[in-house]
């Protein structure tokens, strides 16, 4: 009878500690911050990462950091009540946006974003590949996508820029510190339902933070 | 059998407590009851909440009254070892609490009902609301997706917004619809609640009040960013609506061209490659 006993205490046991292993690890495996001081930030989107990352099929965001180098992480910091300009290497096609009303470049200066070098308040919703958005700052800015025929297409993160790609520019003011949420309206997850899925619900890919300090 | 009549003494605390709780109840609790009286709909679940906390402060102060009595009086005392007295069942008092309780319920549920067809009380109807108030409304759309609400405003050109502002005093009617996933309309302080999914039109009237901020959250698990999903929403005067709608129609002229006509539902083509 104590045999037994003993033999469910340890089950029991081994069950809970695997369990809070995977609980804390969830809870503490998160991407990296890359600080940004200067209030630039330089960004890039990709169809798929490639190989070498954990989910070399997913869609993603990365940031360049101050050494010039591409991390593969979504948190930024950036400094409080200063404008932040930001340019994104757009090498992902697009899919279009279930809302149109998120193709209007709203919440950033001007509310006009730069797209090739020409300035524009909206960009045709059909068009859009990914959108930066953050919530907190009303702030909508779409991103076109790469025409789907385009030579030269990016495969493997990070794109450099031999590669197709698009070149969008905006600036927006950030205000006090925070920890903000930054997401991408568009269902870009490819494989998943609805293309809501994997990228689109996993921090470090199509949504992330800005730390504002 | 001689002894104390426990019932009549039961009873006297029962009254003498639900006599100074009841007051507090209505005078003290009732006017801090959630959640408060942003609209007339909020009013009037500060209010069902008050009269429901009423009918029911009796029962609690004899349920409580009854504890306390049996712990103080019928506890063990010094070195007394034999058993108590046997319990033994009462048809009468049985009756009379079933018969107590039950009426009670059945006010409660009929009470709640007449509550709820008055003005729907702020929750989502349906596309075909049986609750529809007096008087003309200003429907203003809510539309979810992972994870912000937006809002069109039919009347104005059927403009979207990225923030939700309403005109004081005066009947709303809120389509709520979502674009994607199972979300909920959560404006606390408006007392509305309605449930966002995709192809239904669901229909909320809300009657504004004085000038006001309100907060909006996303009531229903909806995906990674669901506890960010939240917003301040705004009453305000007519003047400053009217200014701020002006605005709003100015930076959607852009995109204007590319909107869907304003409709209570909406279903977005599948993406190109996704899914």
């Amino acid at each position: 009878m104590l045999r037994r006993i003993a033999v469910l205490a340890i089950a029991v046991l081994v069950v809970a500690a695997l369990i809070a292993w995977y609980v804390v690890g969830y809870l503490l495996v998160s991407p990296a911050t890359v600080s940004l001081p200067s209030a630039n930030l330089t960004l890039q989107t990709v169809a798929g990462l490639g190989n070498g990352y954990t989910e070399p099929t997913w869609v993603s965001y990365l940031v360049r950091d101050e050494q010039g180098r591409w991390q593969h992480t979504t948190i930024f910091k950036v400094p409080a009540n200063s404008v932040v300009h930001v340019t994104v290497y757009q090498y992902d096609g697009d899919s279009g946006l279930r809302n149109a009303f998120l193709a209007r470049a709203q919440g950033v200066v001007g509310n006009v974003e730069t797209v090739d070098g020409k300035t524009v308040d909206s960009i045709n919703p059909d068009d859009a590949s990914h959108t930066f958005a953050v919530a907190a700052y009303g702030l909508v800015v779409p991103l076109p996508g790469v025409a789907d025929d385009a030579k030269n297409q990016c495969e493997q993160a990070p794109c450099g820029l031999d590669k197709a790609h698009r070149t969008i520019t905006f600036s927006f003011r950030t205000g006090a510190p925070g920890h903000y949420r930054w997401q991408c309206f568009v269902p870009c997850a490819a494989g998943f339902i609805y293309g809501f899925g994997g990228p689109m619900q996993t921090v470090g890919y199509m949504d992330g933070f800005l730390d504002v300090v | 059998m001689s002894g104390p009549n426990h019932i009549r003494r039961v009873a006297i605390l029962t009254i003498v407590a639900t006599l100074i709780a009841l007051p507090l109840v209505i005078w003290v609790l009732g006017p801090a009851m959630p959640p408060g009286k942003g609209s007339d709909q909020a009013a009037g679940q500060v209010t069902d909440n008050t009269v429901l906390t009423a009918l029911v402060t009796p029962f609690v102060c004899f349920i409580v009254v009854f504890m306390a009595y049996s712990l103080v009086v019928f506890r063990r005392r010094g070195t007394e070892e034999e058993e108590g007295a046997a319990i033994r069942g009462d048809p009468r008092a049985q009756t009379l609490w079933i018969v107590l309780t039950s009426a009670l319920v059945i006010f409660m549920a009929a009470y709640g009902t007449y509550a709820l067809l008055q003005n729907g009380s702020g929750g989502g109807q349906g596309p075909d609301p049986i609750a529809v108030p007096h008087g003309s409304s200003l429907p203003v759309q809510v539309i979810a997706q992972q994870w912000q609400f937006t809002y069109r405003y039919p009347t104005y050109g059927g403009v979207e917004t990225m923030h939700l502002v309403l005109p004081a005093d005066r009947q709303i009617e809120l389509h709520v619809t979502s674009l994607d996933a199972v979300h909920s309309f959560w404006a606390y302080g408006l007392g509305v609640k309605a449930d966002a999914t995709l192809g239904t039109d669901n229909v909320v009237f809300v009657n504004t009040r004085s000038p006001r901020s309100f907060e909006i959250h996303c009531a229903e698990l909806c995906g990674l960013y669901h506890g960010y999903m939240f917003d301040t929403g705004k009453v305000v005067g007519g003047a400053e609506f009217a200014a701020w709608i002006r605005q709003q129609q100015q930076l959607y002229v852009p995109i204007a061209r590319y909107m869907p006509p304003y409709s209570t539902t909406y279903s977005p083509d599948p993406q190109r490659r996704a899914g």
